[in-house]
């Protein structure tokens, strides 16, 4: 059913350093790269080598520039996947019980062989998370890597999403976010993890940390300036050229 | 958002199918034996036919009758049982009136009641959706179902309701787009909440995601249908309410109400073209874009 379960046992999500992230796109890289030969249906692209690339990603990476009233803007590299809500509108809208959030630790899915294709979780997403297979005609989503996760075939380190385990920066972090004590919400509370859109009553699992503030350099004062008149060879030619007609003399 | 030419064309013929299905089922008009068959036959010419557009949509049309399971939360799943009983119900009603020259009075209530109810789970659709600011407003229900009465009233020949119909759905139509140009700054959703930046500065998009166009551009960020608007919603409002007006004045007799209803259904198709096109999806802050 796509009701929303009332609560979840636990919160997986991502803890997203806005700080931290360098904007190198490994991420959006490492997720195509897993999700393309695991959980359902293929990322496909289309005229991937011709004048009109597109294709399906769950993971993109924006870049946004902060002008702040006064000094410098900063420029701030902007990672976006699924946020797997807790009150996710795009479970709720879906007509066939594809779309579902699971129970026991919150993620968000899409059962592909139940998805008719109608497109209505993608129109219900704020945060354009999911995206319309062009070859398969499903939906695709952020799944959080549920095969690897849990996956005991893999090496414990491995056990864990495609973009994190391979964020060169450190700016992603995986864990419980039910959990207080886990790693991602001490690093939620002491650094002012934020959601995306709260006025949209999404209620997301995922956080992002905000920049730091940048240390500011203190305003030295400007200094004597060193020649106000040229003198020597340089003072001789000025007055000189300053003789001949047009000149300042 | 896109405006799908098989989301069009369902909007606009069920709409107007289920508006006559409506007045056929209260009995205005009941008619017996073949016309009456004529009368249910153009009815869900427009109804099924518009129902049946909307499959298109789909990327796996062989698994829609899977959208039959989940009434309880989605009104996707509800308009596909509300649209199933109303066609039930009303060609019980039909075959009664075409083979048996007899008018099931209550069977009709019934199906009217359900025609209405169709339109409301179609209209909510889009009412559910708080991205898409433009839609999210209870005016939308509202300006659905006169649109649809209006439609239905011109179709089964009632003038008179038909009249104060489509002066209601001007008003509504007006209104909706009054209140619409405005919902998006409303909604409270700009760059700085979508980013959580915006309280240290002014946010704005340095550089997308990537060189090429996504699925979610063409699918939420559809600036192209904007371009002449206010031609098209002129338009709109001569054709769906001002010329089906004039055309109903008795000079122009039964041909004249004949034309009426066509015009008024070319006028509700650019209406809704406007209603896709013009609505901008809360992704759009994203790229940049509205």
């Amino acid at each position: 059913m796509t009701d929303l379960p009332e609560t979840t046992e636990r919160k997986l999500g991502l803890v997203i350093d806005l700080d931290t992230c360098v904007g190198c796109h490994a991420c959006v890289i490492a997720c195509k790269g897993w999700n393309d030969v695991a959980y359902g249906a293929p990322l496909s692209d289309q005229d991937p080598y011709g004048a009109d690339p597109s294709g399906t990603f769950l993971n993109r990476v924006h870049s946004y520039e902060v002008a702040p009233e006064e000094g410098p803007p900063q420029l701030v590299h902007f990672p976006k996947s699924c946020l797997h809500c807790e009150d996710a509108p795009c479970v709720t809208v879906c007509p066939t019980g594809a779309s579902y959030k699971r129970a026991e630790d919150g993620i968000v899915l899409v059962e592909e062989d139940a998805c008719i294709g109608c497109g209505l979780c993608a129109w219900a997403c704020p945060y354009g998370a999911r995206e319309m297979d062009m070859a398969e005609g499903v939906m695709k989503k952020c799944t959080l890597c549920v095969d690897r996760i849990y996956n005991e075939h893999l090496a414990p380190e491995d056990r864990e999403p495609a973009c994190v385990r391979t964020c060169p920066a450190g700016a992603r972090h995986f864990g419980d976010l039910a959990d207080p004590e886990s790693a991602v919400s001490r690093l939620v509370a002491e650094r002012g993890g934020m959601d995306l859109m709260p006025e949209q009553g999404t209620r997301p699992v995922n956080k992002y940390l905000p920049p730091r503030e940048r240390d500011r350099m203190p305003a030295a004062p400007a200094l004597e300036p060193v020649a106000q008149e040229p003198r020597g060879f340089l003072g001789w030619l000025d007055r000189t050229l300053d003789r001949l007609p047009g000149g300042r003399g | 958002m896109h405006p799908a030419p098989s989301l069009l064309i369902f909007t606009t013929l069920s709409g107007a199918g289920l508006g006559f299905l409506f007045f056929l089922g209260l009995g205005m008009p009941a008619p017996t034996g073949w016309v009456a068959f004529g009368y249910f036959a153009l009815a869900y010419a427009l109804a099924a036919g518009g129902l049946s557009a909307s499959v298109f949509h789909l990327g796996h049309p062989e698994r829609a009758l899977k959208a039959f399971t989940q009434w309880r939360s989605s009104w996707l799943s509800r308009e596909a049982w509300a649209a199933v009983a109303t066609l039930t119900v009303m060609a019980l009603y039909g075959a009664g009136l075409v083979f048996f020259g007899t008018r099931l009075a209550p069977l009709g209530w019934l199906g009217a009641a359900l025609a209405l109810a169709t339109v409301v789970t179609t209209s909510m659709i889009y009412t559910q959706m708080k991205a898409v600011p433009r839609w999210h407003t209870p005016l939308t229900p509202a300006l659905f179902l006169t649109i649809a009465l209006a439609g239905g009233a011109l179709f089964a020949g009632e003038s008179g309701a038909a009249r104060v119909l489509l002066i209601v759905a001007l008003v509504l139509q007006l209104a909706w787009w009054v209140r619409g140009d405005r919902r998006f700054a409303e909604s409270g959703t700009d760059l700085g909440t979508a980013t959580g930046l915006g309280d240290r500065g002014r946010v704005h998009s340095f550089e997308p995601p990537h060189t090429g166009p996504n699925y979610l551009l063409r699918e939420m960020v559809f600036v192209v249908g904007r371009r002449h608007a206010m031609r098209l919603r002129f338009a709109a409002v001569i054709l769906m309410a001002i010329l089906p007006l004039v055309l109903l004045l008795p000079a122009f007799g039964k041909i004249g109400a004949a034309l009426a209803a066509l015009v008024h259904l070319s006028g509700v198709a650019v209406s809704r073209w406007l209603f896709f096109a013009e609505a901008e999806h809360v992704v759009g802050l994203y790229y940049g874009a509205r």
